[in-house]
């Protein structure tokens, strides 16, 4: 009622006293002045996080620019990786980044999707918040304490034996050919599927949660049990959502430094089996950083540099898929 | 699995009990010779936890006759209609007393699987709820998971056209049923539902979020369906429940003075016509001359 009325008002004062009367639209006073300082202020926490992104790209890859320069294409072409000689060939590190993350989400993408899943459709009310709860706690451990836990805990009792069993058994399959090793690719993948496993999880409960109930209702009236239900109506709305929490673990399992440094064995080579020892990206710049000089470490950075376009581009093609999934 | 109630069995086996006669397969012995209700609704409640929402509701639904629930808001109507194909229990807590007989056979008797009755007891709901799929896909849905083995283009079109939306949408098939507009989406839903021949319809206020043009084809196109299907409709729209019914159940919200519990229970059940020129309760007569409510 006040607003109509002021703004009823304002043409009659504006034809009675002309233009002087312009202030009848101003709102004065604290109010007014509170709000273009904190409009400046998130503008400007805008402009420094695009500022320490863009630093960040311009003096790591400045740093790694004589090393790029002096190996050319074979920095990443080659797996040659011997820093007396100046030769810093990166393939092996990124193989290896990319295998155990492949196998990260082989493992963790259906563990996650059963877990949330069950606790978002057939669990009790009771376990829901306990096992939920549980779930959100396992994604918040550090993960040195996963590195830990997997050298003396996961590898004597699991990875070591099903190496083992994998190598022997299956070993006529080049990617499980022996003579097996627990710190592997294989062993790397399981902790890091343990350690993303999480929060796919998290993410997915989220996206199941919102998936409309007049889709699973319609779904049910049509005759639908449970399990067409999920596979009808719940997946197929949560498609875009299940590929972008994949992504974000995809995206940690790529980074993962320690962990991964104390499970993959340190190998400067390229197996086609998963049983065998490798390297990987990160776990090399951690590895070698405090004992690298000159050449050595603007490799090492440079390493770095790939793996941030690594990421970049996966980050891209995630978000293509999503809006693909989201058109259709 | 037991195999004493045919609602747990799969079609074409041998049903020697009443409820044969709703088999698809045989679409000539869905009229039987002498009418019998499709339901039977004895002495039904249903609670919410300790909220009990209806009480002690009786009656008789005729094959192939609209029957409307009609009632002010929070009377129950809507969980009244939930009770015909087993949806309220996918509400958590949800208790459900006394009998629902569906051609003789109580559909919450120990051993009914609530998908079954479900693929016989079609829904359309209040807000049109087609899944983010093609127009094709939607129709198909249904009868994939029924396991249809016929032609499936054959299905989409003769469902299609008796939802009255062929010619509207045959040239989009295979475009999103999000794209189209809420008239036609609700009548793609009654196109699904029938898609997997039910025997009856219930629609929980079908058209209540419609514009007047697409509710009259929505009531037009039940006018079609009742031949084959028999129609249960809740709706708040008295002229709605006048126009397209044959019978109308009045509901009405009853309240404990005491606790200032309230539920729901059936007032009167009759011919639409009499209900709403000589209705025998008080407060049936106050709700249809637009008393309250």
């Amino acid at each position: 009622m006040l607003l109509r009325r002021s703004v009823r008002s304002a043409p009659s004062s504006l034809s009675a006293s002309g233009t002087a009367s312009a202030g009848v639209w101003r709102r004065k006073g604290v109010g007014r002045r509170a709000d273009s300082l904190f409009a400046v202020l998130a503008a400007l926490s805008g402009v420094l996080i695009l500022g320490i992104l863009g630093w960040m790209v311009v003096s790591t890859t400045g740093t790694a620019l004589p090393v790029f320069g002096s190996q050319g294409i074979s920095f990443i072409t080659s797996s040659r990786w011997s820093p007396s000689d100046g030769e810093f060939g990166t393939l092996a590190f990124i193989y290896g980044t990319v295998v155990t993350s492949v196998i990260a989400l082989l493992i963790a993408v259906p563990l996650s999707l059963g877990v949330s899943l069950f606790l978002t459709e057939y669990s009790p009310k009771r376990l829901k918040g306990p096992v939920g709860q549980a779930v959100d706690l396992l994604a918040a451990v550090p993960s040195v304490i996963y590195g830990l836990w997997g050298v003396f805990i996961l590898l004597p009792l699991f990875l070591q034996p099903v190496s083992d069993f994998l190598a022997e058994y299956l070993g006529f399959i080049p990617i499980f050919k022996g003579p097996p090793s627990g710190l592997s690719y294989f062993g790397a993948g399981v902790i890091l599927a343990i350690m993303i496993t999480p929060i796919i999880t998290s993410l997915c409960r989220e996206v199941f949660e919102t998936v409309p109930g007049a889709d699973r209702h319609a779904a049910y009236a049509l005759g639908a049990t449970k399990w067409e239900v999920i596979r009808q109506a719940v997946l197929p709305r949560a498609r875009a959502g299940i590929v972008g929490a994949t992504m974000l673990g995809l995206g940690r399992a790529l980074g993962e430094t320690i962990a991964v440094a104390l499970l993959i064995g340190s190998s400067v080579s390229i197996d086609a089996s998963i049983v065998r020892p490798g390297y990987s990206m990160a776990a090399v710049i951690a590895n070698q950083f405090q004992e690298a000089t000159g050449d050595h470490i603007r490799a090492l950075v440079g390493i770095g540099v790939v793996l941030f376009a690594l990421t970049i581009i996966i980050n891209m093609a995630a978000r293509a898929l999503v809006w693909r999934f989201n058109r259709t | 699995m037991s195999e004493k109630s045919p609602m747990v069995q799969e079609e074409g086996v041998d049903m020697p009990s009443p409820a044969a006669v709703v088999s698809r397969d045989d679409a000539q012995s869905r009229r039987p010779p002498v009418e019998q209700p499709v339901f039977s609704v004895r002495d039904l409640s249903v609670s919410y936890g300790k909220n009990v929402a209806l009480k002690g509701v009786t009656m008789d639904i005729r094959p192939r006759r609209i029957t409307a629930i009609i009632g002010p808001s929070g009377c129950g109507k809507s969980t009244l209609i939930r009770c015909f194909n087993r949806m309220n229990e996918l509400i958590p807590g949800a208790q459900v007393d006394g009998q629902v007989l569906y051609h003789g056979e109580d559909i919450y008797a120990p051993g009914v699987d609530p998908v079954v009755v479900r693929r016989h007891v079609g829904m359309v709901f209040q807000r049109p709820n087609p899944f983010p799929k093609s127009i094709y896909d939607n129709i198909a849905f249904g009868a994939k998971i029924n396991g249809y083995k016929g032609d499936m283009d054959e299905l989409v079109e003769r469902s299609l056209r008796r939802a009255a939306l062929w010619d509207e949408v045959k040239a989009k098939l295979k475009k999103s049923a999000l794209d189209l507009s809420g008239g036609q989406q609700q009548r793609l839903c009654i196109a699904r539902a029938i898609a997997v021949e039910p025997d009856v319809i219930l629609m929980d206020e079908p058209a209540s979020a419609l514009d007047p043009i697409a509710t009259v084809r929505i009531e037009d196109l039940m006018q079609e369906l009742k031949r084959d299907y028999s129609i249960i409709i809740v709706t708040h729209n008295m002229q709605q429940a006048a126009r397209v019914s044959d019978e109308t159940a009045f509901l009405y919200t009853e309240v404990d003075e005491a606790t200032s519990a309230r539920w729901g229970i059936l007032v009167e059940f009759g011919k639409t016509g009499r209900i709403f020129t000589s209705p025998r309760d008080k407060r049936t007569e106050d709700y249809v001359s637009g008393r309250f409510g």
